[in-house]
């Protein structure tokens, strides 16, 4: 074996090795990574009230209720609901049939007290154009705007 | 005039799209300044030497010196 | 491939190609400038903030491209020892590293009206904001040591090892919840992009690409120089040392 040979493979064990390491620390830290627990995720992990949380899902068509600056929907994942509130400014992106995280407490009600929340947009790019032809042949449902 | 006006405001949104743009060209600008420039230093500077080198080569070794000394 | 290793052979063939690089970047800015800003719609979620995403992919697609290429490079530099090698690596750094640093800001200040918040720790964002952290640590450690050879050596290593965070950035999105969205051009099934809006992305990111191998070129020529520069400087004051 050349010296050269030698390098490569040198370099090319380490590298597999490496990869394998990172991996597995990832894969162990699993839960940690996440942003954030879907309603369902949630439901099974038995969350005590009061621990701070952070809650992702679609905000469900037609939960959405504002009073003043105040304002109650619910996140869904499609299997479990999770009802929410929060009082304050909201990002524009936020809409019924879109994502959103929203992070809080649980209250002892089973509602999440938001203090923060966020949109979140999806991967689809298109001209309003183009998203309101598609929902007209019905090829697509989106979020409303 | 309202054309211009509101192009400018994007819909609202001008405030960040414009800082968008404006940070991307001053990066890439910049960057590819300093790269033009810091080329054309060390190559001006490489023939420099290389001339001194050619044309005096029997004063090479005090040339040497003398540059040596003042790097 | 061995080829190309000769630094004197390189500089003919990337002095060929640089006015023609120039004109292709210069070129495909423009028109993707021209449509991203005047000629496309705006988004039927994001409205105008569309616009950001012209400049933030391609920069972000540009910062993970320089990170591979720099670690292809070091991973060479280290086995075959090509000076030339080495050499593009370093010259790749910067460019990686300030398309990096665009794609940051024009995140946050897309995040800020759509998401609600300037920046968030998810999966995608941080390990993007370790790309930028890599960049100038390998810049800090080439340029570190007195001997050019021995900086050469660390961070060729330390861009191998951190070439484990590029598939990390590129699939976060998929292996966890994160903040931010899913790939929108580069995933199964075709682009979730409409045209109108694709085209532009696309130009810019030509644009992009050809005007990193334009600085790469023009950083290469550079490094070039000054390793001619040290070589005769060395041997000057060799000439001296002897001469006393």
């Amino acid at each position: 074996m050349t010296r050269k040979q030698r390098r490569l493979y040198f370099v090319v064990l380490g590298l597999l090795a490496l990869g394998a390491a990172v991996g597995l620390v990832l894969n162990a830290l699993g839960d940690d990574m996440v942003y954030f627990y879907t309603p369902s995720q949630l439901q099974a992990k038995h969350v005590p009230p009061g621990r701070r949380v952070r809650i992702g899902g679609l905000v469900e068509q037609g939960s959405v209720m504002k009073a003043g600056s105040t304002v109650t929907f619910r996140i869904t994942d499609n299997t479990a609901v999770l009802p929410t509130t929060y009082t304050g400014i909201l990002p524009d992106l936020f809409r019924e049939g879109q994502g959103v995280v929203a992070e809080g407490k649980i209250g002892t009600d089973g509602v999440l007290h938001a203090s923060e929340i966020l949109a979140k947009h999806d991967e689809k790019y298109m001209p309003k154009e183009v998203a309101d032809a598609l929902k007209k042949s019905g090829q697509w449902q989106g979020g409303k705007k | 005039m309202d054309a211009i006006r509101s192009f400018l405001a994007m819909g609202g949104y001008g405030a960040y799209i414009w800082p968008c743009y404006l940070l991307a060209t001053v990066v890439m600008v910049g960057l590819l300044v300093v790269s033009v420039r810091t080329a054309r230093r060390r190559e001006g500077e490489l023939d420099r030497l290389q001339q001194l080198r050619r044309d005096r080569p029997g004063r090479r070794r005090r040339t040497a010196i003398a540059e040596g000394s003042n790097p | 491939m061995h080829r190309f290793a000769n630094p004197a052979r390189f500089l003919r063939l990337a002095n060929v190609a640089l006015p023609w690089l120039a004109a292709l970047a210069v070129l495909s800015l423009a028109a993707g400038l021209y449509l991203a800003l005047f000629d496309s719609p705006p988004d039927y979620q994001q409205g105008d903030t569309v616009r950001i995403m012209y400049i933030h992919v391609p920069s972000a697609w540009m910062g993970m491209f320089c990170y591979t290429a720099m670690a292809a490079f070091s991973a060479m530099a280290l086995i075959w020892k090509h000076p030339l090698a080495d050499l593009l690596a370093r010259a790749t750094a910067p460019i990686g590293a300030a398309f990096t640093l665009i794609c940051l800001v024009t995140g946050s200040l897309w995040g800020k009206p759509m998401w609600g918040t300037w920046w968030a720790w998810d999966a995608r964002l941080t390990s993007m904001l370790i790309l930028f952290f890599l960049y100038l640590g390998y810049m800090a450690l080439a340029n570190a040591f007195d001997d050019p050879g021995r900086g050469a050596r660390a961070s060729a290593i330390l861009a191998l090892v951190g070439f484990v965070n590029v598939p990390v950035i590129k699939w976060s999105v998929d292996w966890w919840n994160t903040l931010h969205q899913p790939a929108s051009v580069i995933k199964m099934g075709g682009p979730a992009i409409d045209k109108s809006m694709l085209i532009p992305l696309l130009l810019m990111a030509l644009g992009f690409q050809a005007y990193y191998f334009v600085v790469l070129i023009l950083r290469a020529r550079a490094e070039i120089a000054a390793a001619k520069i040290g070589t005769i400087r060395m041997a000057q004051v060799h000439a001296a040392g002897q001469g006393d």
